[in-house]
């Protein structure tokens, strides 16, 4: 565990010495930001045209902002992870620190699990940033902190899920490029297999819906905390752990 | 302290190391040469369980890289040939993160720091990015960081490729002052360095175990004669190269004489004797008694390069003895 830690701690450091972190954090403010000012302007304008209507019915701050919010989040991970995990195997192979890493008294699990917590810590202080918004809500308003924070663990589930699949392609190469654009098509596949679910029903369709990470977080970002997404999550994390642990001992073969 | 028996490595199509089998003592330097691609860092990979062997065992420090791959590493320090080093780090941040990852603890490390950058003399760096370091500067962070833990045995993968004269000196005596307390390899190509920091030998080439012995024995068991090279000038007027041949031949010993380059008032000789027959001084007193100039007076020791030249060349063993 303490080699976990020693190795996690000297991956986060490297994201932070280095501008990928910030350029990461601005990015993601920029978008959830834009995100966050249509939700809250379309609730306003809806919350006004509906008081002049004369129907006083109150709307619900979770529902109208919260959950759009969320959902728009966990797709923009898509596009954040694979900038996260290309580096961490594909750069020590290619400048041979690997042999440092693989020939001390650390066994392969550790090394795995130490970076892909580091991939982790770094994806949570980018969500993070998305706090800043909605806490601006509780400021101006009274919005439910449970299911936003079923919501945060949702996003966290799906990231460490896609993490550890970008932790196991940037085994497979020495080439940081290659590795992100394959995390990349990977992350966008899984999210796009759910769209066939709109026009199918046959059981192919099922199974691939089911594969879509972006389905599952669906009941997270209601606030529902549904033991089947998290068993879906929690066994793709194993099973991008298990597959990099797999292609780590393959390269000591092969290399 | 290592034990190799019958190791192998097979790659997919080509046999890497086939076969080899040696044995290290404790304290000792031992050079392990090869020509480029001949498998001295397959050998020392699988030595610090970076690869696993296809074939046959090997044993560091009493533990067996397959079965024990963690005791091993926890006893062996490795200088990759190109250093494992992360240029976003300060070399004391470097020392620090591999020291932790040896598994030294926290009270202790500060003061291991302080050793190795001593010893490796890079006091004056710690505070710099290692990717701001020049060629020389990375080397012995390199090495610092594969004595880190103070390890039993030391692997050094070409420890002074690329660097210059002097850097090679340095790291050549750093070297050799981890001697005694570190039973160390090294790998390299170039055969001086051999001779002058290692007690033993290892040739291997094209993945086979070509000889293994005493830097000193592996130079007397090739040398079947000993040669002296000779130069005499005349000191007035021009003299007759056969005719000082004809006179070197009859020093008593001497079992050759060839004329490698004659001038006008110079000629240089190369004069064999048989082994154990010491001709010099003799040789000496001839050239002054018939009233000639003796320019230079050299014994040609037969360097560890054509010894390697030899061992390695195709379809020719240790038969031709007396070469050049």
């Amino acid at each position: 565990m303490k080699n976990v830690w020693i190795i996690c701690r000297k991956e986060l450091k490297s994201y932070f010495v280095s501008p990928i972190a910030y350029g990461l954090m601005a990015f993601f403010a920029a978008i959830s930001g834009y995100f966050f000012y249509i939700a809250t302007a379309i609730f306003v304008t809806r919350g006004v045209e509906s008081q002049m209507m004369g129907r006083g019915t109150p709307m619900d701050l979770n529902e109208w902002v919260i959950r759009p919010l969320l959902m728009n989040v966990s797709v923009i991970g898509l596009f954040l992870i694979p900038m996260i995990t290309m580096r961490l195997f594909a750069e020590e192979k290619r400048s041979g620190t690997i042999e440092l890493l693989a020939t001390s008294p650390v066994r392969d699990l550790e090394i795995i699990l130490g970076k892909w917590f580091a991939a982790l810590i770094m994806y949570a202080c980018i969500l993070g940033i998305s706090m800043l918004n909605l806490s601006l809500l509780f400021v101006y308003g009274k919005p439910d902190w449970k299911p936003l924070l079923v919501g945060y663990l949702g996003l966290l589930l799906q990231g460490g899920c896609l993490l550890s699949i970008g932790t196991f392609i940037s085994t497979t190469t020495r080439n940081q490029i290659i590795a992100g654009v394959a995390t990349f098509g990977i992350c966008l596949l899984l999210w796009v297999f759910d769209w066939v679910s709109a026009y199918e029903t046959a059981n192919w369709a099922k199974v691939m819906s089911y594969l879509s990470v972006v389905t599952h977080f669906e009941t997270f970002a209601k606030g529902v905390l549904d033991t089947k997404d998290i068993v879906f999550y929690l066994s793709m994390i194993f099973f991008g752990l298990f597959l990099t642990s797999r292609s780590m001992e393959s390269l000591r073969w092969r290399s | 302290m290592i034990k190799v028996e019958g190791l192998t490595k097979r790659y997919a199509r080509t046999v890497a190391v086939d076969d080899i089998s040696f044995e290290i003592e404790k304290g000792q330097i031992v050079g392990f040469l090869g020509p480029n691609g001949a498998g001295k860092t397959t050998t020392m990979r699988v030595l610090t369980c970076f690869l696993p062997p296809t074939a046959g065992a090997a044993n560091v420090a009493g533990f067996d890289v397959l079965k024990n791959p963690l005791e091993v590493k926890k006893r062996i320090g490795y200088l990759p040939e190109t250093p494992p080093l992360y240029p976003e780090m300060e070399v004391d941040e470097y020392l620090t993160f591999v020291g932790r990852l040896k598994g030294i603890g926290r009270p202790e490390l500060a003061k291991r720091i302080d050793e190795v950058c001593e010893r490796c003399a890079i006091g004056d760096v710690r505070k710099k990015l290692v990717g701001k370091l020049s060629k020389g500067y990375r080397q012995r962070v390199g090495l610092a960081q594969a004595i880190i833990h103070n390890p039993e045995v030391l692997v050094l993968d070409e420890p002074t490729a690329g660097l210059d004269p002097k850097q090679i000196i340095e790291t050549r005596e750093l070297i050799k002052g981890l001697a005694g307390d570190h039973t160390i390899i090294l790998s390299t190509h170039i055969l001086p360095e051999v001779e002058q920091t290692c007690q033993q030998v290892i040739i291997i080439a094209k993945g086979k175990l070509v000889a293994t012995d005493s830097v000193s024995n592996l130079t007397n068991r090739l040398r079947g004669s000993e040669a002296v090279a000779v130069e005499v000038e005349a000191r007035d007027g021009v003299i007759d190269p056969v005719v000082v041949r004809q006179r070197l031949e009859q020093v008593p010993g001497v079992s050759r004489v060839i004329i490698k380059e004659t001038r006008e008032k110079r000629h240089g000789f190369e004069v064999e004797s048989l082994q154990g027959r010491p001709v010099r001084a003799e040789l000496a007193r001839t050239v002054v008694e018939a009233g000639w100039n003796l320019n230079e007076l050299r014994p040609l020791a037969l360097s560890l390069e054509e010894i390697f030249l030899q061992l390695t060349a195709p379809d020719q063993g240790e038969a031709e003895g007396g070469a050049k």
